[in-house]
């Protein structure tokens, strides 16, 4: 280390220090070269070199140092400080120094570990060092501020893991609204038949967290609704809800479901979602049987009171509850929350992006959550494996990757479809006695007991054909084709091309972001990755959080995920919220603006450009000002007002000029 | 001495996506050109035509301004502003003698970290190309005009004040 | 009877207004004269050079210099000034900041030469004559000043005390200006002397200018019938106003013109132009790039615009090439 006495006093003193971290820097940086040219620059009054500057010992000797050299300003050369930044600055506020006068370099993620040049590596952390030497000096006293949080959550998205985390959440004590756009909880999952690997009944294990949901007094339940809006921040959200009207008032149907059996339409008439088109309902319906709450709806596109106003509405004189209101109308509430969890979950690939595999052509093709439905003892065929046309298959061909792991549609795996489609061949071949023919790229199944099911379908006479099915097609080149579907595909294994009729072909979706997922992270200031799946703010060490605080999110909105991984996120996801909320106040960095009220001219020009509200004119003092609790810290104010009238704090013209000479000085 | 120019090029990037990316290269190891000096804002939104132009002035060869992609800012549209700004500067630098991508102006997310990786090879490799900007040194040949006049007037002059303060 | 204080006034690279404006301190005027003694004023008074170089170093109280500086005799004469000076004053844009001469930094010295004197519609000098700095007639040499290739403000030439802004300064700040050097009561050097704050404080059409401009184009004054009493930038021309220092009462604005910038920047500011286009395009509406340019479009010569008065000054001082 290099000591200075005999420096002049009217510069900060500050302390500099290298981390050599292990090898990781010291491998390319000459470390000791930086360290003795930071000790000959003006003001540097210690430098040293360290080989783990993070570590205990490391934090100590800063301490330690600023109490001895009685040091002003802190400079530490090491990794990101979106790693250390924070480790720093309690290393210097334990030696009585402002946490805020300090400045940390990075030689490691942006030079050692990015060049292959010693010396030009050298060179560069010199010019970084001096910038940052030169810039603390105009460091200011900082102080973090701290607000409250408010102990309510919401909860985006009813289905297994929102379902999850509202529950957790509410066990834990808390407030939860959990907002779910349908008109019932239950999401992917309560459309599912039996789930993989223990095929336990889906209904049976999703159906008492629903009725939980409901029931629980911590828990408000806003379905047939969605998030319109998202003001605020962390601990302190302003949520604008919109509640799409059902024509029926909830809280007077008790879901008896007479008025359905008394609707002018004598039978179903219309293609029903849920059970993905295969079977139909009537205008006034509920989506199945336990659906939560328990309420039915009115379809305003199919209903004819609703269409023309010329209806007997016998639907609601059978109602002895008085609860049909065909005047109702959209619904817009306020919530005030201080955490948000995202679970919106996912949808599946549409498969007209992939005509050669005959959807829509061929009646016998179908997705495997139409098959879900189909098998489901409660689906449009109670559970019979018989097909558009009334006929039942004697052969099945089930098609992974429809949309996954394929340049031309989507990159990823979808992760879930290899075990689904195990699935699905048990389920088919255990309700139609059908041969059963699965083609795949990979077999997947890397989950716990997931091997295992693959083996015991192996056991149960299903045929496995490792190839991409090219196309199906019904053009019949020898007799046992005609009538048939044929999958024409290369058995990578065998080595040929081969032509397998079957009867009914099944396309394994992969899985994909909401349609509008783009609108509604931006909605809830969130980042997304170049998929569209909501980005996490560290795919290891922090999957739930978002760049945005107190806004996380869990299951598949992040990515595709099977039911016991979105589980456990969704719980990951509730306790990073409680810790926020039971930490009670949430600390906000200082980093913000503020406008200096003797300069500013009233010229307006900052005014409408945060987005967060934080910037307002006041019209006495004619001068605009920031609300520092507000401000996020972007500093597009301090750079667009044209008096140089605003200052960012860390962030100011004076320090970023600096740095701007220092890097660039001889 | 014949050792080839490689340029300085100042780079102001944006924490939450051109930062991470350029963490995210270093964490992946990858390699690129030493050229670049990171000068770290929290949205590229902060960044002053001011600064663009010190840069230069102070002797930059090239200026790399990196922000989010639009539609993506951490902050809702700070890289709008940026944007909005920048393609002015960029007619404003062109008419002073500073172009063929001298500055410029990229949109990297958090996960791009090739895309540091390639922006920064790309722009070293075309800046060392167009060779020095050197402002400083040209301000310096520039005041020679006026010094040979300045020390013929202030012969034996104790009195620095009539020197020029450039 | 003690000696009246001295005041020498010159003028380099300049129009004459700034002499005017001394002249427009009208009845005032007199006061000045009655106070100090004037020994230095081209444009009025017939002292020679030989005259100023005879007094004794710092004798004259207070130089007020204008005018960009542009040849080499007027650095000759800003440094004799300096010499026999206590005090300079830069009195004007064009001293502060290279003013409107300072635009011909935008071009090379040959290029305005070649125009001036070969290419030029209105010229006849079939022989392509050039002026010399030198040239011998009848056995007398005859010289001119050498015009240089950079415009430059007066503190990059010599040390100045005090800055007086505008184009030109107003009456009312060259008056406030003399009594504070004659009472003594003189701020810290460096000064300028005119408000730290911004012109919109003090112009009239403030209250009518919206939070949100959302600009959608720009338009030059001749094609807009101005609204007298509507805040000029929130009618699509580009006013300085927001970015160039206050004290001139917003006079432009007053006279249904948009501020142009000649108070310069405020001290918090290193480069008004930048600044300016840092704000006034945050404002503006799109945000697709093509949309944006033909916003742009709307201003043709930004650095003539943003930069009508302050070139030299500006971080990058002239053109390159």
């Amino acid at each position: 280390m290099t000591e200075n006495k005999s420096k002049k006093e009217t510069l900060p003193r500050v302390g500099f220090y290298i981390c050599h971290c292990g090898s990781n820097i010291a491998s390319m940086i000459d470390v000791l070269e930086v360290q003795k040219y930071a000790a000959a620059l003006p003001g540097v009054a210690v430098s040293r070199e360290y080989k783990y500057m993070c570590s205990d010992p490391g934090q100590e000797m800063i301490a330690k140092d600023i109490k001895e050299h009685k040091l002003e300003r802190l400079v530490v050369a090491a990794c990101s400080p979106n790693l250390h930044e924070e480790t720093f600055r309690k290393a210097a506020a334990k030696g009585g120094l402002n946490p805020f006068f300090f400045q940390m370099v990075n030689i490691r993620e942006h030079a050692a570990w990015v060049h292959e040049d010693k010396k030009s590596a050298t060179e560069k952390a010199k010019d970084l060092a001096r910038a940052a030497i030169a810039r603390v000096r105009f460091h200011k006293s900082l102080d973090k501020k701290r607000v409250a949080v408010d102990p309510n959550v919401l909860v985006v998205g009813g289905g297994i893991a929102g379902i999850h985390a509202a529950l957790t959440l509410a066990n834990a004590g808390k407030k939860v609204t959990l907002v779910e756009r349908e008109a019932t909880i239950g999401g992917h999952m309560a459309a599912f038949d039996k789930t993989f690997p223990t095929l336990d009944c889906a209904a049976c294990i999703l159906t008492p967290k629903m009725s939980a949901v409901k029931s629980h007094p911590n828990i408000t339940l806003w379905t047939y609704s969605e998030v319109s809006k998202v003001e605020g921040y962390v601990g302190n959200y302003k949520v604008t809800v919109t509640r799409k009207p059902r024509f029926v008032k909830e809280d007077l149907c008790v879901g008896c479901m007479e008025c359905i059996d008394a609707c002018v339409f004598k039978e179903p008439k219309f293609k029903d979602k849920f059970n993905q088109g295969l079977g139909k309902r009537k205008p006034v319906y509920i989506d199945f049987p336990q659906a939560t709450p328990k309420v039915v709806l009115v379809d305003p596109e199919t209903c004819i009171q609703l269409k023309t106003g010329k209806c007997k509405q016998p639907c609601a004189a059978a109602c002895d509850r008085k609860a049909f209101d065909f005047n109702q109308k959209a619904e817009t509430k306020e919530l005030q929350v201080g955490a948000i969890v995202l679970s919106t979950g996912f949808k599946t690939y549409d498969v007209a992006r992939s005509p050669q595999y005959g959807y829509g052509r061929y009646p016998g093709v179908y997705t495997a959550l139409e098959v879900e439905r189909l098998v489901n003892a409660s689906g449009p065929t109670s559970g019979e494996v018989v097909l558009r046309d009334g006929t039942h298959p004697k052969a099945v061909g089930i098609i992974h990757c429809v949309g996954s792991r394929d340049a031309k549609t989507n990159k990823w795996c979808s992760r879930v479809c290899c075990m689904y489609s195990l699935k699905l061949a048990h389920l088919i071949k255990e309700h139609s006695g059908a041969e059963v023919y699965n083609f795949y790229i990979d077999m997947r199944a890397p989950g716990k007991a997931y091997e295992e099911f693959y083996d015991k379908l192996l056991g149960e006479g299903v045929h496995f054909i490792r190839g991409r099915v090219d196309e199906v097609t019904d053009w019949a080149m020898t007799p046992e084709e005609e009538g048939k579907l044929v999958l024409r595909v290369e058995d990578t294994l065998a080595g040929f091309v081969r032509r397998i009729p079957v009867d009914m072909v099944v396309l394994s979706t992969g899985l994909e972001p909401q349609p509008d997922a783009q609108e509604v992270r931006r909605r809830f200031n969130i980042g997304c990755g170049s998929e569209g799946f909501f980005q996490e703010r560290h795919p290891k060490l922090a999957p739930v959080n978002t760049f945005t605080d107190g806004i996380y999110i869990a299951g598949a909105c992040q990515a595709p995920r099977d039911i016991p991984d979105t589980v456990a996120q969704a719980g990951a996801a509730a306790a990073e919220a409680l810790s926020l909320i039971d930490a009670g106040f949430v600390e906000l960095e200082p980093n913000t603006s503020h406008i200096v009220e003797e300069e500013c001219s009233g010229c307006k020009t900052c005014v409408p450009l945060c987005p967060y509200s934080a910037i307002t004119f006041d019209e006495a003092k004619k001068k605009a000002t920031i609300n520092e609790v507000l401000c996020k810290g972007c500093g597009v104010c301090a750079a667009a007002c044209p008096s140089g009238s605003i200052r960012q704090n860390l962030f100011e013209d004076d320090e970023i000029f600096s740095e701007i000479e220092g890097v660039l000085a001889k | 001495m014949s050792e080839q120019f490689e340029p300085k090029i100042v780079a102001f990037f944006c924490n939450w996506c051109t930062y991470t990316a350029a963490d995210l290269a270093g964490v992946s190891r990858l390699k690129y050109a030493p050229n670049a000096r990171v000068i770290r804002v929290m949205c590229s939104g902060r960044v002053d035509p001011q600064f663009v132009l010190d840069a230069f002035a102070k002797g930059a060869d090239g200026v790399l301004l990196g922000g989010c992609h639009p539609g993506d800012c951490h902050y809702a549209e700070g890289n709008y502003k940026t944007l909005r700004r920048m393609r002015m500067l960029t007619r404003m630098l062109k008419d002073m003698g500073i172009y063929d991508g001298r500055f410029r102006l990229e949109w990297i997310s958090g996960a791009e970290g090739d895309k540091v990786k390639s922006v920064i090879n790309d722009m070293t490799k075309k800046v060392r190309a167009l060779g020095p900007l050197d402002l400083p040194g040209k301000f310096k040949n520039w005041d020679k005009e006026i010094e040979e006049l300045e020390a013929q007037v202030n012969k034996g002059d104790k009195d620095k004040e009539a020197v020029h303060a450039g | 009877m003690p000696d009246k204080p001295k005041v020498a006034f010159y003028w380099c690279a300049s129009c004459g207004g700034c002499e005017e404006a001394v002249v427009d301190l009208a009845e005032d005027i007199l006061k000045v004269v009655a106070a100090v003694d004037i020994v230095l004023w081209p444009v009025a008074m017939d002292f020679k050079k030989e005259d100023v170089e005879a007094r004794p170093d710092k004798s004259i109280v207070a130089g007020f210099i204008n005018g960009a500086i542009r040849t080499s005799e007027q650095e000759e004469w800003v440094r004799l000034l300096r010499k026999k000076c206590q005090v300079i004053v830069s009195f004007g844009a064009c001293a502060n900041s290279g003013g409107i001469p300072a635009l011909a930094n935008q071009f090379q010295k040959e290029s305005i030469l070649k125009y001036v004197y070969d290419d030029c519609p209105s010229i006849d000098n079939p022989g392509k004559i050039r002026p010399q700095t030198e040239c011998v007639d009848e056995g007398r040499t005859l010289t001119l000043p050498e015009l240089r290739n950079v415009v430059r403000s007066l503190d990059q030439v010599i040390d100045v005390d005090y800055y007086l802004p505008g184009c030109p300064p107003t009456p009312k700040i060259i008056m406030n200006a003399v009594l504070a050097l004659l009472s003594g009561k003189l701020p810290p050097k460096g000064t300028v002397l005119s408000p730290e704050i911004a012109l919109c404080e003090e112009c009239k059409r403030k209250d009518s200018k919206p939070a949100d401009l959302a600009l959608t184009e720009f338009k030059r004054p001749h094609q807009v019938l101005i609204d007298p009493e509507k805040c000029l930038l929130a009618q699509g021309l580009v006013c300085m106003g927001p970015a160039t220092r206050g004290g001139c009462e917003a006079l432009c604005p007053g006279g249904n013109m948009p501020c142009t910038g000649c108070f310069g920047p405020t001290t918090r500011v290193k480069d008004q132009g930048a600044k300016f286009v840092s704000s006034v395009f945050s404002n503006i509406a799109p945000k697709e790039e093509a949309e944006i340019d033909a916003v742009l479009d709307g201003i043709p010569d930004p650095i003539g615009t943003f930069y009508r008065y302050g070139l030299s000054k500006s971080m990058l001082r002239r053109k390159l090439n």
